[in-house]
């Protein structure tokens, strides 16, 4: 059993201070759905929690003509909730719905998930692929860092001692775009992603894509963005042709492994298959924004 | 380790308690307030059976540290019904058999009417998904539905 020692800071330089300080193993709690459960499964002797939701912005959104600013601990729930957030970054929107049941909804946040840096987080593609930024605040001051530079390996990222994430921040896109994100599981819910894919496309006048991004999960050690499969996007009317080189450039640059929930060979195949059908949907979506 | 004061609002109630900061709602509740209606199943947020609501939000309580509860407002099944008389959702899940050991059921229940609260007249494909975290091992689920169903017809008023 861990001891914990608990703290709620009410200001995001306290919540610095007590990570960068800490003289045993610190996290920060957000939802607290997988650290919680991380907790009960170490070794540890103690753990500092630093609960970061009574401090002004982090469980709060906003959303205007400049993009999103999204308070990385509000929760799922809430976020899932949020029409205007909804009309503008649906994919995304869909992503965090997808994330355990309705319980795990009531607490998990997008940046808990981010941070908890999974191969299969869903929310990181819609993320990427909507040109997220996270803002991490730390003893030394703040920085910037793109959503597809965060994420460093299996359950690690960018962060150091004593930094937190503060805000997310999304641009608003661009006129006639919109984002799509799609995962694999065996089952109709609370499972994790056998392989995601989000897709954000932007369509001129004539139907024809004008920029793309794509990016996926589960089928690598971190969430990948894939230029090549969005070249593949570009210029094209999203035909067939074109949606297949897309699947061909995501299967090409997946790096998927072989365990209980599916094959590589099967991940490798069905990521391709994702790209395509939520290039798809963001299509139709961008054509009517 | 001295242990934390709490001060929190469970089912309208203002309640304190002692606990450690390591210890879950669910420790709290079930340990410390006597509160044994909430179950424990996997402890790990799968299965459900510690659904409470949290500032009206649908949580398992295995997931919540129980110095989270501080000014919070928790809703349990021990406050839906009354020793006299039952919760409509209570009546329907005896009416359609939707129990057998029990053990899913206060959870199921908290769920239920937190989805009937946000949506009184879901579908049943909505119904199944928002009660998809709660997990019954006897009754296959079938049963449970009907209840559900059949007490959002009667508490929109239409029975």
């Amino acid at each position: 059993m861990v001891s914990v020692v608990y703290e709620a800071p009410d200001s995001i330089e306290g919540a610095i201070n007590l990570l960068a300080n800490a003289e045993i193993p610190a996290n920060v709690l957000a939802g607290g759905t997988d650290l919680i459960i991380q907790t009960n499964g170490s070794s540890d002797e103690s753990r500092l929690f630093v609960d970061v939701k009574k401090i002004a912005g982090m469980t709060d959104a906003t959303i205007d003509s400049e993009g999103l600013e999204l308070g990385p601990s509000m929760s799922c729930s809430e976020f899932t909730a949020r029409e205007d957030i909804s009309r503008v970054f649906p994919g995304l929107v869909e992503s965090a719905y997808l994330i355990g049941s309705t319980q795990v909804q009531g607490r998990a946040s997008v940046g808990g998930n981010l941070c908890n840096s999974s191969p299969a987080a869903d929310t990181i593609p819609a993320l990427i692929v909507n040109g997220a930024q996270c803002i991490i605040a730390g003893p030394g001051g703040e920085r910037s860092v793109a959503v597809e530079d965060f994420v460093t390996g299996v359950g690690s990222n960018c962060m150091e001692k004593g930094e937190l994430l503060k805000q997310i921040k999304v641009p608003a896109p661009a006129p006639n775009t919109s984002d799509a994100y799609l995962r694999f599981i065996p089952r109709s819910e609370m499972d994790i992603a056998v392989a995601g894919a989000g897709v954000s496309v932007t369509l001129d006048g004539t139907g024809t894509c004008v920029a793309a991004r794509v990016s996926i999960c589960a089928v690598a050690p971190t969430p990948l963005l894939v230029a090549d499969a969005a070249a593949a996007l570009v210029g094209s009317t999203l035909d067939d042709a074109s949606l297949q080189a897309a699947a061909d450039a995501a299967s090409a640059a997946s790096s998927p492994i072989t365990d209980r929930r599916g094959t590589a060979e099967y991940r490798r195949h069905v990521v391709g298959v994702l790209v395509k059908r939520a290039a798809k949907i963001a299509a139709e979506r961008a054509k009517g924004n | 380790m001295a242990k934390t004061h709490v001060s929190t609002s469970i089912n309208g109630e203002a309640t304190e308690f002692l606990c450690e900061p390591g210890d879950t709602l669910l420790d709290v509740l079930r340990n410390d307030l006597q509160m044994t209606g909430t179950k424990e199943g996997c402890g790990s947020g799968d299965c459900g059976a510690c659904s409470v609501t949290f500032n009206g939000a649908l949580v398992c309580s295995c997931l919540v540290l129980g110095v989270e509860a501080q000014g919070a407002e928790i809703g349990t099944i021990e406050g839906i019904g009354d020793n006299d008389k039952l919760h409509v959702i209570q009546e329907k899940f005896l009416e359609h058999a939707a129990l057998q050991c029990g053990i899913c059921t206060p959870g199921l229940i908290v769920s239920t009417k937190a989805l009937l609260e946000k949506n009184p007249d879901p579908t049943e494909t909505e119904a199944r998904y928002y009660l998809a975290g709660n997990l019954c091992r006897c009754t296959g689920y079938d049963k449970i539905i009907r209840a559900v169903m059949d007490s959002a017809e009667v508490m929109r008023g239409g029975a």
